[in-house]
C-alpha cells in the first residue's frame, strides 16, 4: 500500500502538481493557438508540433545524459515551453530555427542549469533573444497580412523547398511604426499612417487584436484558476500602459495609444504567460508586483526606442536576472514577526 | 633523470593539467575577445608566449635582488617593458593583424597570467625551468584559444584560417560549410564566447573525471602521485 507523503504547510486544499499545473497553462495557451491558427493557417500547429517534439526529445536526451530519470517527460514544462516558442516565433520561419530555439530553451537554458525548477531565465525567451540576434533578417519576418497561402505552400517555406520570398512576408504593426517615424520623410503622424495601410486593424494590427484578446481570455482563466495570481499581469500591464499613456499625451502624433501597446506584439502573451513563470519570476506577492511593472516599462521603451522589433523578450530576461535580489527584498513577514524576521515585541504583563 | 621529470611536469602543467583557458580560467578579457578566428587566437597567444617566456626568465635572473615588498610593481615594470617589445614587432611585422588585435597586445602587459606566473613560478625557480615554465604556460593559452577560435569561427561564418593571409602572404581561407550556411552571429559575439568556453570546460573536466576513474580502477591501491603543483 502506498504511504501518503507527510503533508506540511502550506496547507493547500487541493493537491496540485507541476504536470496540473502546465496541463492548465497549454489550455489556457489553446484560445490564443485557434484564433492564431485561424489567421494564419496550419502552419501553426505544424510548428508547434515540431517545437514539441523536439523540445521532448532534447529534454529526453538530456536527462538521459545527466543521470536523470524520464519521468519529467510527462510533467509537460517542456512541452509549455515548445508551445511558447512556435507562438513567439515568426510562424513561416525555417524549420532548423525552430529547432535551433528549441534546442537553446531546453539544453543550454534549462537542462545545463540543472533542469526544471533550477533555470534563472525563462527558457522561450533565451530561445527568442538567441534567434532574433543570431538570425534578426529571418526573425523579423511575419507572414503579409491578408495573404493565405495554401498549407502545401506553407509547408514548403517552412520545410525549405522553395525559395524565401520577401513578398510573402512584412513587418509587424510595431515594426511598421517604428520604421516609419525613424524615417526623416515621414512627416505625419501616426493617425494618418493607421488609416493608410491594411496592416491595423479596430484597435490594434488588423488579427493581431484578436490573437493577443484570445491570450487574454487564457490569461484570465489561468488567474480563475489560481495557477498565476493577478499581481504580476496587473503589474505589467498596467506599467506598460501608464508609461505608453504618458508619451501619446505628449505627443499623440509620434506615439501610439495604449490600447494599441497593449495589443499588439507579445504584451499580452508576456504579461500572463511568460512574466508569470514560478521558476525565473519573483515569488513574493510584492515581489511580482516590481517584476510585472519593471518588464512592462522595459518591453515599452524596448520596443518603441530600440532596434528590435518587440522587447517582451528582453525585458524579461532583464527582469530575470534581478527577481532573486527583489525576492530577497520583498520577503513578507512571517506570522507573528514584523517584518524584517524581528519577534513582535507583545507586553503581556 | 629527475631535470627531465621536472620539465616533464612543467610541459604537462602548462598544457593541460593548470591551463590558462580551461583550469585556472584567467585572461578571460583577451580570450573572449578576440577568440572570434584561429588566426587572431593563435597570434596574441605567440604574442603572450614570447612575453611570458622573457620575463620569466628575466624575473628568475633578478629574483634575489628585488626587494620582497615592492616585488609587484617591478614585476609589472618588467613585463610593460617586454610588451612593448612585443607590441612594436607586432606593428612591424604584421601591421594589418596589429590593427585588428589592437588594445589587447598591449593589454598583455596587464594579463593576470603573466603576473601568475612571474610571480607564483619565475620568482621562485631557475632561469631555464621558468623560461620553460612560462613556454609551457603560453602553448597551453595557444592550444586552448586556437581551439575556441576555431570552433566560433566554424560555427559563426563556416570557415577555417580566415585572416591567414595576414599572416602568410597569398594563403586563402578555408570555406568548409557549404556557402549557403545561414552563419550564426551569436558565436562570434561574446555570450557566444562564454558558453563556447563553458563548454570547453566542461568537456576538460569530463574527460579529467574519466582519467582519474579509469585510473583508479587499474591500480586501486597505488600511492598517491607525487603533486607537482608549483602554483
Amino acid at each position: 500500500m502506498p504511504i501518503a507523503p507527510p503533508i506540511s504547510s502550506p496547507y493547500l486544499h487541493a493537491e496540485t502538481s507541476v504536470r496540473r499545473i502546465m496541463n492548465q497553462v497549454m489550455l489556457a495557451l489553446l484560445p490564443g493557438i485557434v484564433v492564431y491558427t485561424a489567421l494564419i493557417g496550419l502552419a501553426l500547429i505544424v510548428q508547434v508540433l515540431l517545437a514539441c517534439c523536439f523540445a521532448l526529445i532534447f529534454e529526453g536526451l538530456f536527462q538521459k545524459l545527466r543521470g536523470r530519470s524520464l519521468a519529467s517527460l510527462q510533467d509537460g514544462s517542456a512541452l509549455v515551453t515548445a508551445c511558447l516558442i512556435a507562438l513567439t516565433f515568426p510562424p513561416l520561419s525555417p524549420w532548423w530555427l525552430t529547432v535551433l530555439g528549441v534546442f537553446f530553451a531546453i539544453v543550454v537554458a534549462k537542462q545545463l542549469y540543472g533542469g526544471l525548477g533550477q533555470n534563472p531565465f525563462n527558457p522561450a525567451m533565451i530561445a527568442f533573444a538567441v534567434c532574433i540576434v543570431a538570425f534578426p533578417a529571418l526573425m523579423s519576418q511575419w507572414p503579409a497580412q491578408g495573404l493565405h497561402l495554401p498549407f502545401s505552400q506553407q509547408m514548403e517555406v517552412i520545410f525549405g523547398f522553395s525559395p524565401r520570398i520577401d513578398a510573402l512576408t512584412a513587418a509587424t504593426p510595431l515594426d511598421a511604426i517604428k520604421t516609419a517615424l525613424k524615417m526623416d520623410s515621414f512627416t505625419g503622424s501616426i493617425q494618418d499612417l493607421l488609416k493608410s495601410q491594411s496592416l491595423y486593424g479596430t484597435f490594434a494590427g488588423r488579427g493581431w487584436e484578436w490573437v493577443t484578446t484570445a491570450y487574454l481570455v487564457g490569461g484570465l482563466f489561468l488567474i480563475f484558476r489560481r495557477v498565476i495570481t493577478w499581481q504580476t499581469p496587473v503589474a505589467f500591464l498596467g506599467s506598460m500602459t501608464v508609461i505608453s499613456l504618458i508619451c501619446w499625451l505628449i505627443d499623440p502624433a509620434r506615439f501610439s495609444d495604449p490600447l494599441f501597446h497593449l495589443f499588439s506584439g507579445g504584451a499580452m502573451l508576456g504579461a500572463f504567460f511568460i512574466a508569470t513563470d514560478p521558476v525565473s519570476g519573483c515569488t513574493t506577492p510584492a515581489g511580482k508586483l516590481i517584476f510585472g511593472g519593471g518588464a512592462g516599462l522595459l518591453a515599452y521603451l524596448i520596443r518603441v526606442f530600440g532596434g528590435f522589433p518587440d522587447g517582451i523578450a528582453f525585458s524579461i530576461l532583464i527582469m530575470n536576472i534581478c527577481a532573486p535580489l527583489i525576492d530577497v527584498y520583498t520577503q513578507p513577514a512571517i506570522f507573528a514577526m514584523q517584518q524584517g524576521g524581528k519577534k513582535k515585541e507583545r507586553d503581556h504583563a | 633523470m629527475m631535470r627531465r621529470e621536472t620539465f616533464r611536469v612543467i610541459a604537462w602543467n602548462g598544457i593541460w593539467k593548470q591551463n590558462t583557458s580551461f583550469a585556472q580560467i584567467l585572461g578571460l578579457c583577451p580570450l573572449l575577445a578576440i577568440s572570434t578566428n584561429m588566426v587572431n587566437g593563435v597570434m596574441l597567444s605567440l604574442a603572450t608566449l614570447i612575453v611570458m617566456a622573457l620575463s620569466n626568465i628575466s624575473v628568475s635572473l633578478l629574483r634575489r635582488w628585488i626587494p620582497h615588498e615592492i616585488r609587484i610593481p617591478v614585476f609589472i615594470l618588467i613585463v610593460a617593458a617586454l610588451v612593448t617589445v612585443v607590441d612594436l614587432l607586432f606593428n612591424a611585422f604584421f601591421h594589418e593583424l596589429y590593427v585588428i588585435l589592437g588594445i589587447f597586445i598591449p593589454l598583455i602587459t596587464t594579463n593576470c597570467i603573466v603576473l601568475a606566473r612571474v610571480e607564483a613560478f619565475a620568482g621562485k625557480n631557475p632561469p631555464v625551468e621558468s623560461m620553460f615554465d612560462g613556454v609551457f604556460m603560453g602553448v597551453g593559452m595557444l592550444w586552448s584559444l586556437a581551439l575556441l577560435g576555431t570552433l566560433r569561427e566554424l560555427i559563426s561564418d563556416g570557415t577555417l584560417l580566415s585572416g591567414i593571409d595576414m599572416v602568410i602572404p597569398g594563403a586563402r581561407a578555408l570555406q568548409i560549410l557549404p556557402a549557403e550556411y545561414p552563419g550564426f552571429l551569436l558565436a562570434a559575439l561574446p555570450p557566444g564566447a562564454f558558453i563556447m568556453l563553458g563548454c570547453l570546460i566542461a568537456g576538460k573536466n569530463w574527460l579529467d573525471i574519466r582519467a582519474a576513474a579509469r585510473q583508479k580502477k587499474s591500480r586501486p591501491a597505488a600511492p598517491l602521485a607525487a603533486s607537482a603543483e608549483n602554483a
